[in-house]
């Protein structure tokens, strides 16, 4: 299977794409934004489907409006009661202005399916390599910002006490979302990125209560489920991403039964 | 040195006046009970003293300053809204979670980081607790562990807004004697705002009742008076007392009873001390 040049690639994008979001995903799904990850890949597609239309490269397209998503749905939400509302808005209007891009763009509807499912097994070299630098960006970023971003979704009010502001890192992490967004879609499109952003992490926090091991988890989890994926899409001939969503749906549903949780979480005393 | 000195104090919030006037010194390891009905600016009060809401006019100082956010010296312990984010993660994380919060970087504590929250676990008798992930406490104890992250950093000065709130008697009364000898142990000073004024009986040095803009410190026997009272609620108030026990009336109605119910819809949490 690694003898071809194309799965190689697909290998490696998804490993960079897997690590980044299961690392992103579990700080989402902690802050229970899960919502905002969705939309923010909503929006991708607009952006791809605009930069097809003046002419650069849909990943760019992707990068630049979810960026702008996030940082506007970060400065209009800034309680909790109004993220639904705020995100709503933002997504509607992202959705209508992609329909008329979609308008003009239906010459290309392979296009469009790839930017909607994923094309993993088309990602070029170069591609690779954007991702890796745009992976270790957001990273580097979700390093910097992590501590105070967690004290602030944990305990906003004792975090604006102490000097920090829980909308600023709110914004900060949207960009780190947005970024993560963006990457995801290259693999498994921006319709299925949940697979990648929020299956692997919920299933974590399903699995572990510890904070460092349940962040670990995630990313590992992202890792074996996209390369499973890969390798399930390789010999069965269905879609890469249906193959990844598949495990991601699996592994979640496994971490989430009943016995299991009877397993990992003791008892209430009482 | 007063912990607190409000001298003068005037507080808008969205352009209602909630404290007018209001000048109290607090001093040093003292239990201060903070009552009133609701909205008569309990968390406003708290909130000035944090430094995050700057007063329209007199001055708040906070051990021997002028109050400012992110002061170390002050612990705060802020009301429960609804279910917590991070409910999955274990006590232990979300109470290290605000160890060194404001400062950038990975959210894994170092050496002393982690000797600081078995500190304050230790203080709270949470160790076991911190094992566990926040979603299978009860009220009480996930209290007790927020009281812990309000301990962290050796604060002079602790804020605890409501911690009573959606508790049976029974475990109010732990709440209130673990945070009385954990005042007294550690030489701190303490401000707690409760809806009730009986489970605090006893063990409080002095009442803050707030009401109508105004405030009132002073010894109970001093402050649950008829006309004191009244003068806050804006209202007749008569106090009556029972068995060591003490009820606010107006009219017919217990106001504190009244105002619990109004304000909180926990179902379920509604049995009161004088009940109970």
């Amino acid at each position: 299977m690694l003898a071809y040049d194309f799965m190689r690639h697909a290998f490696a994008a998804a490993a960079v794409v897997s690590l980044v979001a299961g690392t992103v995903g579990y700080f989402l799904v902690l802050r229970g934004q899960t919502f905002a990850g969705h939309a923010l890949a909503h929006v991708g597609f607009t952006g791809a489907t605009g930069a097809v239309l003046v002419g650069i490269a849909p990943l760019w397209g992707l990068v630049i409006v979810t960026l702008a998503a996030g940082i506007g749905m970060g400065f209009i939400g800034e309680r909790l009661a109004e993220r639904d509302v705020a995100i709503g808005l933002v997504l509607a209007f992202a959705l209508g202005l992609g329909l008329l891009f979609l308008h003009y763009y239906t010459a290309f509807a392979s296009q469009a399916t790839a930017l909607l499912f994923g094309n993993v097994l088309a990602v070029e070299p170069r591609t690779v390599w954007i991702l890796a630098a745009l992976g270790a960006v957001t990273l580097g970023m979700l390093a910097a910002i992590s501590r105070p971003m967690l004290f602030a979704s944990l305990q906003p009010q004792l975090a604006e006490a102490k000097g920090v502001s829980p909308r600023r890192y709110g914004v900060l992490f949207l960009v780190v979302v947005a970024l993560t967004t963006a990457a995801c879609a290259q693999i498994v499109g921006v319709l299925l990125v949940f697979a990648l952003m929020v299956g692997p992490p919920a299933a974590a926090q399903r699995l572990t209560t510890t904070l460092a091991t349940g962040v670990l988890l995630s990313a590992l989890l992202a890792l074996a489920e996209s390369w499973g994926g890969l390798t399930l899409a390789f010999y069965s001939d269905w879609p890469g991403s249906f193959c990844i969503v598949l495990l991601s749906g699996a592994v979640y549903v496994l971490a989430a039964l009943p016995w299991n949780r009877a397993l990992t979480v003791r008892p209430v005393r009482p | 040195m007063n912990v607190i000195s409000f001298r003068d104090v005037r507080v808008e919030l969205g352009g209602r006046v909630v404290l007018d006037r209001v000048t109290l010194e607090i001093g040093q390891g003292e239990f201060v009970g903070m009552l009133g009905p609701n909205g008569s600016g309990k968390t406003t009060l708290m909130r000035a003293i944090l430094g995050l809401v700057p007063p329209a006019q007199g001055a708040i100082q906070v051990l021997g300053r002028p109050a400012t956010r992110g002061n170390p010296a002050v612990g705060y312990l802020p009301q429960l809204h609804g279910p917590a984010p991070g409910a999955r993660l274990r006590g232990r994380d979300f109470v290290a979670s605000a160890v060194d919060g404001h400062r950038l970087g990975l959210p894994w504590p170092g050496d002393r980081g982690r000797t600081e929250v078995d500190r304050v676990l230790d203080l709270v008798g949470g160790r076991e607790l911190a094992a566990r992930p926040l979603n299978t406490l009860s009220g009480g104890e996930r209290q007790r562990l927020l009281l812990a992250q309000a301990l962290l950093g050796q604060p002079q000065l602790l804020l605890l807004d409501e911690p009573l709130i959606s508790l049976d008697p029974h475990r109010q009364q732990e709440v209130v004697a673990l945070v009385r000898s954990l005042q007294q142990t550690l030489g701190i000073t303490v401000l707690f705002s409760a809806h009730e004024l009986n489970p605090l009986l006893g063990v409080m040095d002095r009442v803050l009742y707030l009401g109508s803009g105004q405030a009132a410190l002073g010894s109970v026997d001093a402050v649950i008076t008829g006309p004191v009272l009244s003068r806050l609620y804006g209202a007749p108030i008569e106090v009556i007392r029972v068995q060591g026990r003490i009820f606010v009336m107006s009219g017919a109605h217990e106001v504190e009873r009244d105002d619990h119910r109004h304000g909180h819809d926990h179902a379920g949490s509604h049995r009161h001390a004088a009940h109970g």
